[in-house]
């Protein structure tokens, strides 16, 4: 964000698009950067491919602005945009091999022939499809039609490629290679990538940033670190990742620390977020820790950490780490610890019923308001 | 859904087998009256059979009138299904790519001359002609053909392009096609067979056709006419039950494999997603 020349390659500014009385996207105001893979995740329904579809010259806004490249397009169609798709079903024409879809838009540029076969070749090589020239959609594997539908976006050198979810109907083994892949193509070609998601580990693993929607809001946009560790809303932070929620009240706000009452926790020191607006003295907020943040031990409290009895609940043994559930007394939510399974002679070191200590540590905690 | 197994028709229900083999017979089983007779060596129509003969294909092949008959047939029908079907198109084009008002309206209207008597629309049609002043020919008959002809045309393509995967067609968008190229790059190349079905159905519904084309007729006679004004003398007969059951063949050909074609055709655009 510091770097503001470059920082609005793409600009949606106070985009709205209404079917009728129900807003598909709500407002929605940000932009991208040149060069960036940039995620836009929610769950189905939540606006995101309508965004993506009216980034891309297939849907207009209601209301507001698009600019791509300083240039704006909020009218211009899809045909005149400089922007290509990669669509859910990839789209590869059935009645065209290989090199006439991956060339189809290069005809419609009138390239010279010897250009045209240099670009196809070129764009074949990239997704390690040469060879296939002449291979029909259903003589390829889901995984290969999906490459041949990056070539075919790839080769006319859009300033931004779209992705709308095209990792969603491979299976997950091929699911994690194809997403490795088109990390490393991203960083090959440069160009700015809109991703739309609704997977939140594959958001994660693959973006730059992100911007989390629900019903046509965009909540928060930030990198992946940023929004599991500091998500700003309790819908961002359950969307991604699980997360224990604790409704308490503001006993004091320090310099960089609120300090929260939750009920049967006691006093709880929280990092101040950046925009801390809604936590004023005596107002009601909410507290989160993720399961990982806390840790469960016998006896006190880690040296430096604050801490709470508890009894064991339920356990899940989940290979690299156990689940539990703790039960505090004063509170009805048992609380969620997630524990590293570090060597094998700590195998299932808590069973259910027995009496642990709850242990955090100040940057375990992170403050939200009410919603 | 319960993953029952069919019941393999025929293993028990013997009733219902034996129901469908009547009703296919009770359908089917009176055309064959006019192959049956067409070969008989008899004027009269009339069990039992006295012998075998083509004599009444040649009679009927040697008669100019028939000749000129087939080929008015021929022009109203290539003319009736080439004009219907590329209303058709329009037509399913329209309902099913763009939001329209109305759209179940102008389907309903399209289909209207389906369901009126055809000797109301034949003799509405006369009337409409003889005010303009208009003169009748094969074109008139033509005219009215395309009336009945492109409600087949548009329910076979609005299957086609219901079942068409849209994304395609907005991939060509996205690659920077118009929407005019769009249609011959992409569309029209995958809905060919739907299209081609649809000119084979609208040419036998056209050629086939009699009351409109008794009513809208000028001098000149298709061939339902020709047979029907050949039933007039007892002499012709023969020769008439020669050249039904030829238009009879040529007609189930054609159905078949306009039915093939629409069949064949509907796996393009959609493909399975998988590995």
């Amino acid at each position: 964000m510091s770097d503001m020349n470059s920082g609005d390659y793409i600009r949606i500014e106070h985009v709205t698009k209404r079917f009728g009385s129900f807003h598909a996207v709500d407002d929605a105001h940000f932009s991208i950067r040149p060069g960036e893979f940039f995620s836009l995740l929610g769950p189905s329904g939540c606006g995101k491919t309508t965004l993506l579809r009216m980034i891309a010259g297939f849907e207009f806004p209601t209301e507001g602005e698009i600019y791509i490249d300083g240039q704006p397009v909020t009218g211009v169609p899809a045909n005149k945009r400089p922007t290509n798709m990669v669509f859910q079903s990839y789209a590869i024409f059935p009645h065209l091999d290989v090199y006439d879809n991956v060339a189809y838009g290069l005809r419609k540029a009138k390239l010279p022939k010897a250009e045209l076969d240099r670009r196809v070749k070129e764009a074949l090589g990239m997704i390690r499809m040469d060879g296939f020239e002449n291979r029909r959609a259903d003589q390829m594997s889901g995984g290969q039609r999906q490459r041949v539908a990056l070539a075919r976006a790839l080769v006319n050198r859009p300033k931004v490629l779209l992705l709308d979810e095209p990792l969603g109907a491979l299976d997950k083994k091929l699911r994690e290679q194809m997403q490795f892949e088109l990390r490393m193509l991203q960083q090959q070609v440069g160009i700015t990538f809109i991703f739309v998601t609704h997977d939140q580990e594959e958001a994660l693993s693959l973006s730059d940033r992100i911007a989390v929607m629900q019903k046509g809001k965009v909540l928060q946009i930030a990198s992946p670190r940023e929004l599991y560790e500091s998500p700003n809303c309790r819908e961002v932070a359950d969307f991604i990742g699980t997360m224990n929620f604790m409704p308490g009240v503001v006993k004091s706000i320090e310099p960089k620390v609120a300090v929260v009452e939750v009920e049967g926790l006691g006093l709880i020191n929280s990092p101040l977020p950046e925009d801390y607006s809604f936590a004023a003295v005596g107002s009601e907020v909410l507290i989160g820790a993720r399961p990982e943040k806390l840790d469960v031990v016998r006896g006190a409290p880690h040296p430096g950490e604050k801490g709470v009895k508890g009894t064991i609940g339920a356990c899940a043994y989940l290979g690299d780490r156990n689940h539990y559930q703790v039960t505090i007394e004063g509170r009805a939510a048992p609380l969620q610890v997630a524990t590293e399974q570090g060597d094998r002679s700590t195998l299932a070191s808590f069973s259910p019923g027995e009496h642990v200590t709850v242990s955090w540590g100040d940057n375990s905690m992170v403050l939200l308001p009410k919603s | 859904m319960s993953a029952q197994p069919l019941k393999k028709i025929g293993e028990r229900s013997w009733g219902i087998t034996i129901f469908a083999f009547l009703y296919l017979a009770f359908l089917y089983a009176p055309m064959l009256v006019l192959p049956v007779f067409s070969f008989a060596d008899q004027k009269v129509i009339d069990f039992p059979i006295k012998g075998f003969t083509t004599h009444w294909y040649e009679e009927m092949f040697a008669k100019p009138e028939m000749h000129k008959a087939l080929w008015n047939s021929i022009q109203v029908g290539v003319i009736a299904s080439l004009t219907a079907t590329l209303f058709g198109l329009l037509a399913a084009k329209a309902i099913t790519r763009y939001a329209i008002p109305g759209k179940s309206i102008a389907m309903g209207l399209i289909s209207l001359p389906l369901f009126i008597p055809e000797i109301l629309l034949g003799l509405a049609l006369l009337i409409i002609l003889n005010v303009a002043g208009v003169t009748l020919s094969l074109l008139t008959i033509a005219a009215g053909h395309v009336l009945l002809c492109t409600p087949f045309s548009m329910a076979v393509l609005v299957a086609r392009l219901d079942g068409f995967d849209k994304s395609l067609e907005e991939a060509s968008l996205d690659l920077g096609e118009s929407g005019w190229m769009t249609f011959w790059r992409v569309t029209f190349p995958l809905i060919m067979p739907a299209v081609v079905s649809s000119l084979l159905l609208t040419f036998i519904v056209s050629f086939d056709e009699f009351l409109l084309a008794f009513f809208l007729q000028g001098t000149e006679q298709t061939l339902p006419l020709y047979i029907w004004s050949g039933l007039r003398f007892p002499s012709n007969f023969p020769p008439t039950l020669a050249l039904g059951s030829i238009i009879l063949v040529v007609s189930i050909v054609l159905v078949v494999f306009a039915e093939w074609l629409r069949q064949a055709g509907t796996g393009g655009g959609k493909m399975k997603v998988g590995v």
